[in-house]
């Protein structure tokens, strides 16, 4: 009899323990709802007013109340991409380079550490550097290159220090210990027997990591590039200061343009009446982009999981 | 190759040991200082409760306002005074800009507002009329740019209408040369910077530029924020600032304190075809015929700076018993001795017929 009331006290405190885990764990997913909800309904003026519209409207104009954000999509997507095209390779090889044994364990160490530091700088503080020494660069060297490349569109001058190219300079630093850290962890869990038996077959370290370990790691690395492209996306702080703000449609690296997240920061504090639901649309559009990514991201992973898979 | 890829796996633990020893050293030392503020920490504690209840009894002798930044070193200078004056009292104005402060006051989380502009209907209908608007100071705009050794320009309105609307890309453009013939423009392309944000800066430079030209308001119009079809945009007037300061070859406009001492900024034509230099006496002049009714106007007079707006504060009609009679009391200070200060901090005092009239809307105020 005691034994079973004590089963019964032990099984009561199981039941708190679970309940308060599945409170937390909804309450997240609550959360994340209402916020989603909460968006939608400040959104609505907007959404009735421009519906599909809204986004390939390109004139901003919140002294005439016309929105539309054809430019923002394109100045997030392409400052995004063009990060994750600069930090891509350079993210793989560095966790190459630090899943390898070209180092003694403890210099390595250190590097990992450096890396993973970048992830911690704030990103104003990424925005200042961006200032200082990015922007300079950019606007001397941008009027070089575009007087010698007349008529490409992406090159056209004249070079703003604050433009695009900028943006993404530093976006890609941004991400690149996202991309160096998750595609580390994916190398690091090619098992050992694989690459022992690629070594036994007479492959060099080259062979080895090109033929065996990439092909392992593949889906780590990708996950780790979408996530990567997920925070470049959303990144605010360090984008609003280095991309000039501008509101107009342009195809060249060197001319200033305009994220969502930076639309959203600048503007937000000063808007009223319909330009605060055009904000609120925007702000649901960047959830969508983001979230859509993680989930590309998600779905490309599993794929290429089973791909690997089956290839054994 | 395997036996060295097997001991770097081994070896990869032993950072995490030494860092672990390091890791206990700092908590070591963490609780050593801990243990030695705890006085201190109780201190602060107590310090922290005893300002919470003394603003508590405070409360009713207390004035929050937000809004407008350009104005708030001004107003809080004010509130500094009337504080001395009053002991007692005590008035706080956060510069969150006009947007959000004329939110707050709105939403009745402050006693009063500051705005660069006039409050629009649909504005006016949520506070369904219970509203005062008073001009409270001038100011005016300059043109700030950062061109390599020169530091007096002369632009002419069509000059500048010509570079914000993205007609003029060089400095040694003909139309800016023939204004300046005692210095020589380099071939510097133009960089305009703007505001990223909303902002009465922004509303008083397009509003005037679409007083005087048909084009402007076509291609641009007026307003807190408006889509320019050049150039770059920082947040905030620090942000322009700074982005003029950085950029060879830029211009932009920002409000003349935050100009002087700190970059050069050019004399603009006026209606009358003089060249002015912002200053305190040339917007003085400029604001002389100044009325609430006419708002952002193009000035006449030969030494008036075009250039010129008022700043306006909003309070409640009604209010508590106690508010009202202190609100007032404080606006009439700031309109008569405030004024006086206004000159000092680099703001254009209101001409005396404004201040009469505004200081008859006072007593409407309950």
């Amino acid at each position: 009899m005691s034994f079973l009331s004590r089963q019964s006290n032990y099984w009561k405190r199981i039941d708190y323990f679970h309940l308060f885990c599945w409170g937390a764990s909804i309450a997240t997913v609550l959360l994340f709802a209402l916020i989603i909800c909460e968006i939608i309904s400040k959104a609505a003026p907007a959404i009735q007013e421009f519906g599909w519209h809204f986004l390939t409207g390109s004139e901003w104009r919140p002294n005439r109340d016309i929105y539309g954000v054809f430019p923002m999509i394109i100045g997030t997507a392409a400052s995004s991409f063009i990060a994750l095209f600069l930090a891509l390779p350079l993210g793989v090889s560095v966790s190459l380079f630090l899943s390898e044994n070209f180092l003694p364990a403890t210099p390595r160490h250190f590097f990992r550490m450096m890396i993973e530091m970048l992830a911690a700088t704030p990103s104003v503080v990424y925005g200042l550097w961006g200032i200082f020494t990015v922007v300079p660069l950019v606007h001397h060297y941008g009027n070089m290159i575009a007087r010698h490349s007349h008529s490409l569109p992406f090159l056209k001058g004249p070079a703003y220090g604050n433009s695009l190219l900028t943006a993404s300079l530093v976006l890609s630093l941004m991400i690149l210990p996202t991309i160096a850290s998750l595609s580390r962890s994916a190398l690091e869990a090619v098992p050992q027997s694989l690459r022992e038996g690629a070594y036994a077959l007479g492959a060099t370290r080259w062979e080895t990591i090109l033929h065996v370990r990439i092909p392992y790691a593949a889906p780590g690395i990708i996950a780790a590039a979408i996530l990567a492209l997920g925070r470049a996306m959303g990144e605010t702080m360090a984008v609003a200061m280095l991309i000039g703000n501008s509101q107009c449609f342009t195809l060249s690296l060197f001319s200033p343009s305009n994220t969502l997240s930076a639309l959203l920061a600048n503007q937000f504090a000063e808007a009223d009446g319909l330009q605060i639901s055009a904000l609120m649309y925007v702000a649901l559009i960047l959830v969508i982009l983001t979230l859509g990514t993680n989930f590309l991201g998600e779905i490309i992973r599993r794929h290429m999981q089973k791909i690997t898979a089956e290839g054994h | 190759m395997i036996l060295g890829c097997q001991q770097h796996v081994g070896r990869d633990d032993r950072p995490w040991l030494l860092k672990g020893s390091s890791l206990g050293l700092v908590t070591q030392l963490l609780t050593f200082t801990l243990v030695k503020s705890r006085i201190a920490i109780q201190l602060f504690l107590s310090l922290m409760l005893g300002s919470f209840l003394a603003s508590c009894n405070a409360h009713k002798k207390d004035l929050y306002g937000s809004g407008a930044s350009f104005p708030a070193p001004l107003y809080q200078r004010w509130a500094a005074d009337f504080n001395k004056e009053h002991p007692g009292v005590s008035i706080n104005y956060q510069g969150v800009g006009s947007g959000a402060g004329i939110r707050d006051f709105t939403n009745n989380l402050t006693d009063f507002c500051g705005s660069d502009v006039p409050l629009k209907s649909s504005e006016l209908d949520k506070l369904h009329g219970n509203v005062v608007g008073i001009p409270a100071t001038g100011g005016t705009i300059a043109l700030a740019y950062n061109i390599p050794g020169i530091t007096k320009l002369r632009l002419s309105r069509e000059a500048i209408l010509g570079i914000f609307l993205g007609k003029i890309t060089a400095w040694n453009h003909p139309l800016i040369t023939k204004d300046n013939p005692e210095i020589t423009l380099p071939a510097l392309p133009i960089t305009i910077i703007t505001r990223s944000e909303g902002s009465g800066t922004t509303a008083l430079f397009t509003e005037y530029f679409s007083k005087i030209s048909e084009e402007f308001e076509k291609k641009i119009g007026s307003g807190k924020s408006v889509k320019w079809p050049v150039g770059i945009a920082g947040k905030g007037t620090d942000g322009v600032t700074a982005l003029i300061k950085q950029t060879r070859g830029s211009v932009g406009y920002i409000e003349l304190g935050f100009a002087q001492g700190r970059l050069s900024f050019a004399d603009l034509e006026n209606k009358a075809g003089y060249f002015v230099t912002p200053s305190c006496e040339s917007g003085a002049s400029a604001l002389a015929t100044w009325s609430p009714e006419k708002g952002v106007g193009d000035p006449i007079g030969v030494g008036d700076y075009p250039l010129t707006g008022v700043t306006w504060l909003f309070c409640h009609k009604e209010y508590a018993v106690e508010k009202g009679a202190l609100i007032k009391e404080f606006l009439k200070y700031a309109l008569t001795n405030g004024q006086l200060m206004a000159s000092q901090l680099g703001y254009i005092p209101l001409p005396p017929t404004v201040v009469e009239q505004s200081l008859k809307t006072l007593e409407e105020i309950k």
